[in-house]
């Protein structure tokens, strides 16, 4: 299986990445694939590992054995969250996490790609052209109302959208999003699958979801992980008939 | 950089700025001028002791600019920012000890009077060229400077934050406050550095030069908040408040936390440092109790008391805390440490912002034209502060 | 123990064997009042004999006497030529009747005459009462005149520790005699075999005047002898032994110095383990907590002045609950509005620590208060010459070893303890399962603070107890907690001794504050480095 996928091109590529914690593993020999351009979803039970899956792609934790490649040659785990981000790697979180005394334009502002250095910072200036980028993400995450209020007293859907509009400004290669749809209306979801299958001709996603509906509108190759490693992968449909993953979540 | 004259604009864009310096700018001329130019009797007169009170509470309100910019721009508690405050006094005291010369009790040519007590025969290297007015200077800079840059570079690489952060600062300051203590750490011991004479020549004692450094102080005040508001102002300003309200998303948005914590510390150090040097010849003595953690903890309660997070509320509370610390340590003894604990407990359980943060409330409650009652006193203990100081 | 049994032993056989020889000795005819009865006007010689005479008594009165007469304050009273044992020589010194052993005061010295001694009488003396030491029943009376046999190394007594050998049962004396005998002959240069076998016989013996006498041999101080290498060299292995056993024995005292800090450390410590690594509240207050059960040790000792040595084990209960009355009164009164924000917790209870310092600096004084010792807590338990161990370091470190024993069992066994930790590893499941969380965190936190209150109480026993005191060993106490890793009472055990234990070591090279400096120095690097500390909880709930 592996051996085959190494001589399509791939944008990140885990190799048997195992991590455990005072015994527990979190992770065990895990290993993905992803094609760029792709859009994957990510389900498991909790406790499966999709969290700490992200967290080593990110540079969070680091894995006690096993690669993390990135663009085919860098290895992830040698580099730190920041490192990791500029390369192109961007994160969102299951609990909304969006700095909540600046306001959401600033969120904007600091997420925009561009200097990330301390004197870059302190003289730092938006050019036109970057206060248009921001103006089009608010349009794009329907915030355009709110751009002066303060982060911390959006609602959770809101947080929820002005995280992916960071995530977007930052524009990077591969974006990683931790339960998208939580807190969202109907709607909302539905409207979060349709820029998601946007979004994924320029960039790989790998969205991890509980909500089924979702993974279904988003109608892509999904990956079941449990217990730390890929339990099965395909279309939802073949996942949902997989024998293994029904044991796996209605208990045997 | 095409927007360099926008920028200083935008550091005084904000009314409470423009306030703030408009009030420092007319005590930093009043003060001295009522000082020198009205007779002692007269109405308008200010004593010399005063003129040297509120240069204390400048160079106290410089050091809590400092703690601001890292705990409440940053999220930084340090319980050890007396020390680089300490440190800057030190080297100013040093520059202080060796004009003395040879009117020490000894009359020894270099040596200070306690190196002459303890038989030493030489000055340490490490007092070489603290008679240059300009190389102590310096060291007022870059000792403090880049202590911080040492112990932050260490702390903030390995992730030491919240609590564990401010024990080991807290460590760090009690660490140097027994050294200093030691005789043979060539800094004088318990009894630190005092029995200055002159400074540059002029003698420390004089009306004028007090009004001079009551000038220097003000003016190191006004350049300090400046420095800050620039920070705090900047794109760099927004970083740091994203360290402090949401740590890991601004690492995984691809920003160095630990080099932002690290660039302001060692600024805010550096700040703390310049506040240090320019309280030793006005108090005219340093010792190592200005280390001890109690110091320390006593500029955070300013800063909270104030309100965090407004670098204007770090200042009033400082001259605040300050007042009432001089007013109470004289009048009521006793009463001090009760009232300076409850302060903390009260402003953490009930003023999360301060002093400002309730006149804020006051403000926007007239502004909405409620009819409110009127807010509790400590607002108006805000407004009257130029008054009450200018009485003490 | 063994010591003392062995000891009882020894001396009801002792007992046996003077019933057995009592009769043989009331043959001699001779009472001690016929003996010295005109001694003050005997001449020298005469007193001599008379010593001798006395000797061979088996009067439990001889000694004293001798030894009176040895100090030159053997006195007749010139009435009724009664001896008398004058101490000093002003009036209201005590004076003890020789015959009698009644005690009295001094009336008026006139009424007294010394009897004179020299030095041949004196040299008999001292003779005459080492030989009835080293024959007394009594073993503590044998082990102190071998001991200063020792001392004084006289080739006289030689012959009488010889004998001394033969009689003698008890192995811990015997050893000490042969000491004895091997210091006269080590220096005693006419026998040149005989001086080696001594002094390989004193190698890694620890006793002073061991090293002294080899020091003494090794610098020539003593007569010159025909094999002078042999001997040099055998008392220079010999020292060389005696140095490296008083090294050894050195690390042994600085392992029990370091032991020592590291229960204070444990106690001061362990409270704030619970609060702040249980709860994950900063209580800065904590010092304080540890100050109140100083100060309430030494409110039941002014209360019950008469009651010193027992006192303590009312203050031990008091202070817990004094200490841990005012920490649930903290927890409800601040600390519950606080929870989750540590950093403003840290601010809080430090105010609350200024109130309570000046609380008690109004209420007593702004000075010390002296805490008095119970007298079973003083004293030393000797081990060999250079090592002793003081009994107050003992009993602290036996507390220190059973508080935390006694905590660690209401954590693992209790239902409190159950509670507490489904409390702080889930507060909403615990709510929801019936605990009252509110309750168990105030209970924790008086728990926590009970127990630095007990620290107060150890603690008094060490330093002063001042307004001051908790201050001293806050920082100390976070950095052990910090140190050991968060949450962990084991960590706590081992961060404390380690950093006991690595202080004391320091002292000796860098003195008492450089130690105490390298100390902080070092954890802040250490802390650098392992910002969980040394036993660290991994995993993505240690993280926040």
């Amino acid at each position: 299986m592996k051996t085959k996928h190494i001589d399509t091109p791939s944008i990140l590529y885990l190799n048997g990445v195992s991590v455990s914690f005072d015994g527990f593993k979190a992770l065990n020999s895990l290993s993905l694939f992803l094609e760029p351009g792709e859009l994957r979803a990510i389900i498991g039970p909790n406790g499966a590992g999709k969290t700490t899956m992200m967290d080593v792609i990110t540079g969070k934790t680091r894995p006690d054995e096993g690669e993390v490649v990135f663009n085919r040659d860098l290895d992830l785990t040698r580099y730190d969250e920041a490192a990791i981000s500029n390369l192109g790697i961007g994160r969102k979180f299951q609990k909304p996490t969006v700095i909540e005394s600046l306001t959401v334009f600033e969120n904007l502002e600091l997420a925009m790609a561009g200097g990330r250095g301390v004197f870059q910072s302190l003289w730092h200036a938006l050019t036109a052209s970057q206060s248009e980028r921001i103006r089009e993400v608010l349009e794009l995450v329907d915030l355009t109302e709110r751009r002066d209020v303060l982060a911390g007293s959006l609602s959770h859907g809101q947080k929820q959208w002005l995280e992916i509009g960071m995530l977007l400004i930052q524009d990077p290669e591969v974006l990683l999003i931790d339960e998208p749809a939580a807190g969202m209306t109907d709607v909302e979801t539905e409207k979060t699958a349709e820029l998601f299958k946007r979004l994924a001709k320029k960039h790989t996603l790998v969205v991890v979801e509980h909500d089924m509906e979702f993974i279904r509108a988003l109608n892509c190759k999904v990956t079941v992980l449990h217990e730390g490693r890929v339990l099965a992968e395909g279309s939802l449909e073949q996942v949902q008939s997989n024998q293994e993953v029904i044991d796996v979540y209605l208990g045997r | 950089m095409p927007k360099r004259q926008p920028l200083i604009f935008k550091l005084v864009s904000d009314r409470s700025s423009r306030i703030f310096l408009s009030v420092l700018a007319v005590v930093t001329v009043l003060v001295p001028l009522c000082n020198l130019v009205f007779p002692e009797g007269s109405a308008l007169h200010v004593s010399t002791y005063t003129v040297t009170l509120l240069g204390k509470y400048l160079c106290y309100a410089l050091l809590a600019l400092a703690v601001d910019l890292i705990w409440g721009y940053c999220g930084i508690l340090s319980l050890g920012h007396g020390a680089f405050f300490a440190l800057g006094g030190y080297a100013m005291g040093m520059y202080l000890m060796r004009q003395i010369g040879e009117r020490g009790v000894y009359g020894h040519p270099v040596l200070p009077d306690f190196m002459v007590f303890l038989n030493w025969q030489e000055l340490p290297w490490f007092w070489y060229g603290f008679d240059s007015f300009p190389f102590a200077m310096l060291m007022v800079i870059l000792v403090p400077g880049i202590l911080a840059f040492l112990f932050g570079w260490l702390a903030f690489r390995s992730r030491v934050t919240g609590v564990y952060l401010s024990i080991i600062t807290q460590a760090l300051t009690y660490a140097l406050m027994l050294a200093f203590f030691r005789n043979d750490m060539g800094f004088g011991g318990n009894n630190g550095l005092t029995d200055f004479k002159d400074i540059l020549g002029y003698s420390v004692q004089a009306d004028s030069t007090r009004a001079v450094l009551f000038i220097m102080s003000a003016v190191a005040l006004a350049l300090g908040y400046l420095i800050c508001q620039a920070i705090v102002k900047s794109k760099l300003g927004r970083v740091l408040v994203g360290v402090r309200d949401a740590e890991s998303r601004t690492r995984f948005l691809g920003y160095r936390v630990e080099h932002y914590k690290l660039f302001v510390f060692t600024v805010s150090a550096v700040l703390a440092g310049i506040a240090g040097a320019l309280y030793v010849p006005q108090v005219g003595i340093i010792n190592p109790g200005e280390f001890s953690p109690i110091n320390s903890i006593e500029i955070i309660i300013w800063v909270a008391v104030g309100g965090r997070g407004t670098l204007y509320g770090a200042v009033v509370g400082a001259v605040l805390v300050n007042y009432g610390k001089t007013y109470f340590t004289g009048a009521f003894p006793e009463l001090w440490l009760f009232l300076l604990g409850g302060l903390f407990v009260v402003t953490t359980l009930y003023l999360p912002k301060g002093v400002v943060g309730l006149f804020d409330r006051w403000k926007k409650q007239t502004d909405t034209g409620a009819g409110s009652p009127p807010p509790p006193d400590p607002a108006d203990e805000s407004q009257a502060r130029p008054t009450k100081a200018g009485a003490a | 123990m063994i010591l003392q049994t062995r000891r009882i032993l020894q001396m009801v056989f002792c007992l046996l064997l003077v019933c057995a020889v009592q009769p043989a000795k009331v043959l001699a005819n001779e009472s001690l009042e016929t003996i010295v009865s005109g001694i003050e006007r005997a001449n020298f010689r005469d007193k001599a004999q008379r010593v001798e005479q006395l000797a061979a008594l088996d009067d439990e009165r001889v000694l004293p006497l001798l030894k009176a007469f040895l100090g030159g304050d053997l006195y007749v009273r010139k009435s009724d030529k009664i001896l008398f044992f004058l101490e000093g020589s002003k009036a209201e010194d005590p004076i003890t009747n020789l015959f009698t052993g009644a005690s009295a005061t001094v009336e008026n010295k006139r009424l007294y005459k010394k009897v004179s001694v020299n030095n041949a009488v004196r040299k008999k003396l001292r003779a005459v009462i080492a030989e009835l030491q080293l024959r007394s029943p009594d073993y503590d009376i044998r082990a102190v005149a071998v001991r200063e046999m020792m001392k004084a190394s006289d080739p006289l007594n030689r012959p009488q520790l010889l004998a001394a050998m033969e009689r003698e049962t008890d192995s811990g004396i015997r050893e000490d005699l042969e000491i004895a005998i091997a210091l006269i002959d080590a220096q005693d240069a006419t026998d040149s075999d005989r001086q080696i076998a001594a002094i390989t016989r004193l190698s890694g013996v620890l006793y002073p005047e061991v090293r002294v006498v080899l020091a003494g041999l090794l610098e020539g101080t003593t007569a010159e002898t025909i094999r002078r290498g042999t001997v040099e060299a055998a008392a220079r292995d010999a020292m060389a032994e005696i140095d490296d056993l008083i090294a050894l024995n050195k690390v042994v005292e600085n392992v029990y110095f370091g032991i020592s800090l590291g229960s204070v450390l444990l106690l001061a410590a362990v409270g704030l383990a619970i609060t702040f690594g249980v709860m994950g509240v900063i209580n800065m207050a904590h010092g304080e907590m540890i100050m109140l059960g100083a100060y309430t040790t030494f409110v039941i000792q002014q209360a019950f002045p008469e009651l010193i040595d027992v006192s303590i084990f009312i203050a031990i209960p008091s202070a817990f609950l004094v200490s841990g009355l005012v920490g649930i009164a903290i927890e409800r009164g601040v600390i519950r509005h606080l929870y989750g924000r540590p950093l403003e917790t840290l601010l809080a209870t430090f105010g609350i620590s200024l109130v309570l310092q000046q609380a008690v600096r109004s209420i007593f004084s702004p000075l010390n208060q002296s805490v008095s010792t119970p007298s079973w807590m003083s004293g030393s338990l000797e081990i060999n010459g250079v090592l002793s161990l003081t009994y107050s370091r003992l009993y602290i470190i036996i507390f220190s070893l059973l508080v935390l024993l006694a905590l660690t069992l209401l954590l693992k066994k209790t239902l409190f303890g159950l509670q507490m930790r489904a409390v702080t590893q889930n507060r909403r499941m615990a709510n929801s399962m019936g605990i009252r969380t509110g309750w168990v965190d105030a209970l924790t936190f008086g728990l926590g603070s009970g127990i630095a209150g007990i620290a107060g109480v150890a603690l008094s026993q060490l330093t002063n107890v001042g307004p001051n005191l908790g201050q001293s060993y806050i920082i100390d106490s976070f950095l052990v907690v910090v140190f050991g890793g968060v949450g962990n009472l084991m960590g706590t055990f081992l961060g404390a001794m380690s950093l006991g234990i690595f202080n004391k070591f320091l002292e000796p090279f860098a003195g008492a504050v450089l130690a105490k400096i390298a100390v902080l120095v070092f954890i802040i690097l250490f802390i650098q480095k392992y910002p969980r500390g040394m036993f660290a909880l991994k995993g993505r709930s240690a993280e926040d």
